[in-house]
C-alpha cells in the first residue's frame, strides 16, 4: 500500500441524479456525499439498481448530475475527467481492433504519434502479460484475457484516478481470482501514476479482500447507508477471522435493512405514500432457498454459507431475502437469516399446499390487494395489462412499473390469484368474486 | 575439429510483389484495355437520343448506365453520413428528420420524375438535365434505408463502448473512424447492396422516359432494351440482356462481396463465426503487395486527418444528455418553417384548380390499383412461401436454387416490361395482366428472400420436435412453419407492397409504339396527368397515393409488424 495521505482527490457534495420528469421522475442517487483520497482502494458495494455505476460514471464526467458538485482536486469537475479512466465490466474493448490497437488507440487519442504509441502499447501488454497477443483479436480471447486488455488500455493514459466497474464480474471464477491479484499488484507496487481505485462491486468478499474502505449503497433511491474500513494489511487471508468479521458486518448491513411493519408493506398504488416494490425473484428461487435454509445446518455465517450452496452472487441471493421477508417466511436478525414457522411450513409442504400458502400471503401485500379489486370491479372482471400499467406509472418510472407487474404477474399466477391471457394481454380472475 | 553446430533460420524471402499482385496487375490492365477498346469502337449515334441496336454499343451503354447508379449510389452515401449523423445526435433534429424520412420513402418516386426533369431542364441544358434526373431518381431510390440503417446503428452502438470513447477522449474524427463507421459497416454494405438492386429498376424507367411528343431517353442498356422491343428485335432483346446481367454479377462478384466480407470483420459479437461469406477476390487482395500498401497509405491520411481534424475530445450527447441550440439550428429550423409554408400553400392552390370530377377518379383509380397490389401479393406468396421454404430448408435444394434465384432475381423488372408488354398486349385486358405481372415480378424477391431467410432459421430442435410428433402435411404448416416465417413474411410484405405501389406507375400506362396503353389506376392517373402536363392531377394523384401508403403502412403493416415482433419471435 501507498503510504496514506489524507488529500481529498475527489469530493461529492450533494450529489443527486433524477431521471424523467414531472409526475415520472425517479431518483437515481439522492443526496450522495462522498470524499476518496489519496492512496486509497474504495470499493463501492450494493444491490443492483442502487446507482452505483451511475455515481462511478458521475465521478469521472460521463454523467451530469441533476444537483450537487464533483470537485477533482478541489476544482469543480465539468465533462470528463481527463485524470481517471475506467476498466468495463463489459470490457468495452472494439472487436474489430486487435489487442495492440485497442491499447494504442487510447494514446492516439492522447496526441502520441503511430509509432510511439505502438511502442508504448507493447510495454503495457507486457505488463499485464499478453505479450504475444499483441496481433489477436478480442474474440480469440478468454475472459480474463480481454480484461486484461481493458487494464492495459486504461494504464495507457496514466490515470490518476483508476475506475474499475465490477471488472471481474463477467469472469469466471479462477480468471476472477487471478485478475484481482494482479490488479491489487500493480496497485500496491506503487510504480504507476495511479493516486486513487474506486471500485464498483456486487461482491462483498472482493470487496473485502481488495479495498481499504467499502462503501455500501442501498436502493429506491440509491444512497449511501454506511462506510465500512477494512484496516487488514495485503494480502489478505480470506479464512482469517478478522476477514470473515468484515464480511459478516457487511452482509448484516446488506441484509439487515428491515423497517417497521407499517412501512414494510407501504401502501396500495394510488393511495398516499410509498408503494413497497416487489423484490425481483422468482418463485421457483424462492421455494429453492427456503428448502436450502430449511436443510442446511449451519457451520459458519448463515448467509454466506447459503449464498455458497445455491451458487448466487449477491444480486441474485438479495431480492430472494427481500422476498422471504416480504412474505413472513423468514426474517433476519443479526445478519443470519431465520426461517419463520410459516416458512419452514412451506419449505415442507407440497406443491398444492404451497400455492395456498402463497396466495395467503400475496393477498396481505397492498400491491395485490389493489391489484384483485382492480381487476374484480371490471367488466367481466378483466382488465388488460396496459390499464395496470397506466395506473402503477405515477407510482414508478415506466420501466420500473413494467417490471413491477411482471413479478406481480409471475406470484400471482403462480399463487393463482388471477389468470392471463398472453395473446390478449389479459388479467382475469380465476374464480369469480363477487364485487364489493 | 569441431565447429559446433548452429542453426540459423533463413531469412523470410519477401518478394517485391506476390502472385497475388502479379494477377491484379493483369486484371487492372485488362480493365483498362477493355475500356479504352470499347470506347474506340462506340458508334457515332450513342451520343444523341437515338439509340443504336448495333451490338458493338452494348458495352458502351452498359459503362453509362453503371456510371449513373455509382454516382447516384455515392450521393445517396454522403447523403446517409450526414442526415443519419444529424438525426442521431441532435436530438431536436431527430423528432422532425425521422418522421420525415418515414413519409420520404413512401412517396412514390416515379410520379417525381417529370417535374424534377421539368424544373432541371428549364435551367440546365437538356443533355445535363435528363442525366441529372436519371441520377437524382436512382438516388430517391437509393438512399432512404441505407439512411435509416446508418441512423439505426449509431443509435444503438453499445453504451460501454461510447463511454470507452469518452473516457479515453477521442476526438470527432477518431470516434468516427474507431467506432461510428466499423459499427455501422456491416448494416451499410448490405443496404447499399439492396439499393443498388433497387437502384437498376429506376435506372430503366429513367432512361426509356418520354414525355408526350418530347423524347428524353438516355444512352443506356434500359433504353436499348426497350428499342429493341420496340422494334421486335428478339435477338437485341437477348443481347441487352445477357450483358445487364453480366454486368450485375461482375458488379457482385468484384465490389459487392469483397465488401461484405471485408465489413464481416466489424461484427460486433465476440465470437467466433463459420458462416463466414467468401469472396475470391478479397482473398487475392488481402495476400497482395499492392493492396498492403494502399492499406498503409489510407492509414497515413487517417493520421494526417486525425491532426487535421484536431485533438479536441468529442462531446458525446448520449452520454452527458445535455442539449444546446446553435445559431445554424435556429437558421435551419427557420428556413424550414418557410419552406415547409410556402410548400402548403402553393400546393394548396394547386390542389383547388383540381376539379371533383378528377377527385372521383382518383380515389377510383387508389381502388383499382390497390386490387391489383393485394393480387400481385398473393400470387407471390402463393409460389414464393413453398418454394422459399424448399430452398431454407433443404441444402441440397438451395444448393441448385440459389444461384439461380439470385441471378433471376437481379434482373431489373423494367428491363423486361418492355417485353411483357410486347406479350400481352394481343390479349383481351393485356394491360390490366401486365401490370399484375410486373409488380409480380418486381416484388416477389423481397418476398422470397425473406421466406428463405427465415425458413432456415427455423430452430433445429423444433423441426424434430414437430417430426417426433408425426406432425404432417397442413398440421406441420399451421404449427411450426407458418408461425415461425410470419417476422420474415412481414417484414417482406412491407416492402414488396410498398414496391408495388410504385411500379404501379410504369405499370398501369404504357406508350408503345407510339401509341398509348392505359387502364384505370392511380399509377396511369399519375402517368397520364404527367403526360398531360396537368400538374394540379398529377400532385393531387401523387399526393393521395403517398397518404394512402402511409395510411396502409401505420395502420396495417405496423401492426402486423408489432405482432410479429411480440408474439412469433424465435428467442
Amino acid at each position: 500500500m501507498q503510504q496514506k495521505q489524507t488529500r481529498p482527490l475527489v469530493e461529492l457534495l450533494g450529489v443527486t441524479q433524477r431521471y424523467g420528469r414531472g409526475e415520472r421522475q425517479f431518483t437515481a442517487i439522492q443526496d450522495v456525499n462522498l470524499v476518496i483520497s489519496e492512496g486509497e482502494f474504495v470499493a463501492l458495494l450494493g444491490p443492483s439498481g442502487c446507482g452505483k455505476s451511475t455515481l462511478l460514471r458521475i465521478i469521472t464526467g460521463l454523467n451530469r448530475p441533476t444537483e450537487g458538485l464533483v470537485r477533482y482536486r478541489g476544482k469543480t469537475l465539468n465533462g470528463v475527467n481527463p485524470y481517471a479512466t475506467i476498466v468495463f465490466q463489459t470490457f468495452a474493448l472494439f472487436p474489430w481492433l486487435t489487442v495492440e490497437e485497442n491499447v494504442a488507440v487510447a494514446l492516439r487519442a492522447r496526441g502520441f504519434s503511430r509509432d510511439e504509441a505502438r511502442k508504448r502499447a507493447v510495454e503495457l501488454i507486457d505488463l499485464v502479460g499478453l505479450d504475444g497477443f499483441e496481433q489477436a483479436y478480442p474474440r480469440e480471447l478468454s475472459g480474463g484475457m480481454r480484461q486484461k486488455v481493458g487494464i492495459a488500455r486504461a494504464l495507457a493514459v496514466d490515470p490518476e484516478l483508476l475506475c474499475l466497474d465490477e471488472p471481474f464480474s463477467a469472469l469466471d471464477v479462477l480468471s476472477a481470482e487471478t485478475l484481482r491479484g494482479e490488479v491489487l499488484e500493480l496497485w500496491t507496487g506503487g510504480s504507476l501514476k495511479i493516486r486513487a481505485v474506486l471500485m464498483v462491486s456486487h461482491n462483498i468478499e472482493e470487496a473485502v479482500f481488495m479495498a481499504d474502505r467499502i462503501v455500501v449503497m442501498d436502493k429506491n433511491p440509491g444512497r449511501i447507508i454506511a462506510e465500512v474500513p477494512v484496516n487488514l494489511p495485503h494480502p489478505r487471508d480470506r479464512k482469517s477471522d478478522a476477514f470473515a468479521a468484515i464480511v459478516s458486518r457487511v452482509y448484516a448491513v446488506l441484509a439487515g435493512q428491515t423497517q417497521p411493519e407499517a412501512i414494510e408493506y407501504g401502501t396500495e398504488p394510488g393511495q398516499n405514500g410509498q408503494t413497497r416494490l416487489l423484490p425481483p425473484a422468482s418463485v421457483t428461487a424462492l421455494a429453492g432457498l427456503l428448502e436450502q435454509a430449511n436443510a442446511t445446518e449451519y457451520e459458519r455465517d448463515p448467509i454466506v454459507q447459503l449464498q455458497d450452496e445455491l451458487g448466487l452472487d449477491l444480486d441474485q441471493l438479495l431480492p430472494l431475502i427481500e422476498a422471504a421477508e416480504l412474505l413472513g417466511f423468514a426474517r433476519i436478525e443479526n445478519g443470519n437469516l431465520i426461517l419463520t414457522p410459516l416458512g419452514e411450513a412451506f419449505a415442507e409442504a407440497s406443491i398444492h399446499a404451497r400455492k395456498e400458502i402463497f396466495a395467503s400471503r400475496l393477498r396481505r401485500l397492498p400491491f395485490f390487494r389493489w391489484m384483485l379489486r382492480m381487476i374484480a370491479a371490471a367488466d367481466n372482471q378483466s382488465l388488460r395489462w396496459e390499464v395496470l400499467l397506466t395506473a402503477l406509472e405515477p407510482e414508478f418510472p415506466p420501466e420500473v412499473a413494467e417490471r413491477q407487474l411482471d413479478i406481480a404477474l409471475e406470484w400471482g399466477r403462480y399463487a393463482e390469484l388471477f389468470a392471463y391471457d398472453d395473446a390478449e394481454g389479459r388479467f382475469f380472475l380465476e374464480t369469480p368474486v363477487a364485487t364489493a | 575439429m569441431f565447429k559446433p553446430r548452429t542453426f540459423t533460420p533463413d531469412v523470410p524471402v519477401r518478394p517485391l510483389l506476390t502472385r497475388a499482385d502479379l494477377w491484379l496487375l493483369l486484371t487492372i490492365i485488362g480493365l483498362l484495355a477493355l475500356v479504352v477498346g470499347i470506347a474506340e469502337r462506340a458508334p457515332a449515334t450513342v451520343q444523341g437520343p437515338e439509340i443504336s441496336l448495333s451490338l458493338s454499343a452494348l458495352p458502351f451503354y452498359a459503362i453509362r448506365s453503371v456510371g449513373r447508379m455509382a454516382i447516384a449510389y455515392a450521393l445517396s452515401f454522403l447523403f446517409t453520413m450526414v442526415y443519419g449523423y444529424i438525426a442521431a445526435y441532435n436530438a431536436r433534429a431527430e423528432r422532425i428528420l425521422i418522421p420525415l424520412l418515414d413519409v420520404l420513402q413512401s412517396v412514390p418516386i416515379l410520379s417525381f420524375l417529370p417535374v424534377v426533369l421539368l424544373g432541371l431542364s428549364a435551367i440546365l441544358p437538356e443533355a445535363w438535365a435528363v442525366e441529372l434526373t436519371a441520377i437524382v431518381l436512382i438516388f430517391t431510390s437509393q438512399v432512404w434505408n441505407m439512411t435509416f440503417a446508418w441512423y439505426h446503428s449509431l443509435t444503438t452502438i453499445p453504451r460501454e463502448l461510447r463511454e470507452a470513447s469518452s473516457i479515453f477522449r477521442f476526438s470527432r474524427w477518431q470516434r468516427f473512424t474507431t467506432l461510428e463507421f466499423p459499427f455501422g459497416a456491416l448494416a451499410l454494405v448490405w443496404n447499399s447492396m439492396m439499393s443498388w438492386a433497387g437502384g437498376w429498376f429506376f435506372l430503366m424507367a429513367a432512361e426509356i422516359f418520354t414525355l408526350g411528343e418530347r423524347d428524353f431517353r438516355l444512352p443506356g442498356l434500359g433504353a436499348f432494351l426497350q428499342t429493341a422491343a420496340d422494334a421486335g428485335d428478339l435477338n437485341s432483346i437477348v443481347w441487352g440482356l445477357l450483358t445487364l446481367i453480366v454486368v450485375i454479377v461482375l458488379l457482385d462478384q468484384l465490389i459487392w462481396r469483397p465488401l461484405l466480407v471485408w465489413a464481416g470483420q466489424f461484427r460486433i459479437e465476440l465470437v467466433e463465426r463459420d458462416d463466414e461469406n467468401r469472396s475470391w477476390l478479397y482473398d487475392l487482395l488481402s495476400g497482395s503487395k499492392l493492396a498492403a500498401w494502399f492499406g498503409h497509405v489510407i492509414g497515413r491520411l487517417n493520421d494526417t486527418l486525425l491532426v487535421w481534424f484536431g485533438r479536441r475530445p468529442a462531446a458525446d450527447p448520449y452520454l452527458s444528455g445535455t442539449e444546446k441550440s446553435s445559431p445554424i439550428e435556429w437558421l435551419a429550423f427557420v428556413l424550414s418553417v418557410v419552406l415547409i409554408g410556402w410548400g402548403v400553400f402553393s400546393g394548396g392552390q394547386l390542389l383547388l384548380r383540381v376539379p371533383l370530377e378528377q377527385w372521383a377518379m382518383i380515389a377510383l383509380s387508389v381502388g383499382a390499383t390497390m386490387l391489383r397490389v393485394v393480387m400481385a401479393m398473393i400470387l407471390a406468396l402463393l409460389w414464393t412461401v413453398p418454394v422459399g421454404v424448399l430452398i431454407g430448408t433443404r441444402p441440397a435444394v438451395a444448393a441448385v436454387l440459389q444461384p439461380v434465384v439470385q441471378i433471376a432475381a437481379s434482373i431489373p423488372t423494367t428491363a423486361l416490361f418492355p417485353v411483357l408488354v410486347l406479350v400481352f398486349l394481343t390479349v383481351p385486358g393485356g394491360l390490366n395482366i401486365a401490370a399484375v405481372l410486373l409488380m409480380l415480378l418486381g416484388t416477389q424477391w423481397y418476398i422470397l428472400f425473406n421466406v428463405i431467410a427465415g425458413a432456415s432459421a427455423i430452430p433445429q430442435d423444433l423441426r424434430f420436435t414437430t417430426e417426433l410428433l408425426q406432425l404432417r402435411g397442413w398440421e406441420r404448416w399451421q404449427t411450426l412453419i407458418l408461425p415461425a416465417l410470419f417476422p420474415s413474411l412481414v417484414t417482406g410484405l412491407i416492402t414488396a407492397s410498398g414496391g408495388a405501389w410504385n411500379a404501379s406507375i410504369v405499370a398501369e400506362y404504357v406508350v408503345f409504339n407510339q401509341q398509348t396503353y392505359q387502364t384505370i389506376g392511380i399509377g396511369a392517373q399519375i402517368a397520364a396527368a404527367t403526360e398531360a402536363g396537368d400538374f394540379a392531377g398529377l400532385f393531387a394523384a401523387t399526393l393521395v397515393m403517398v397518404i394512402v401508403v402511409v395510411a396502409i403502412n401505420r395502420l396495417f403493416w405496423r401492426r402486423l409488424y408489432r405482432l410479429a415482433e411480440t408474439r412469433y419471435r424465435m428467442e
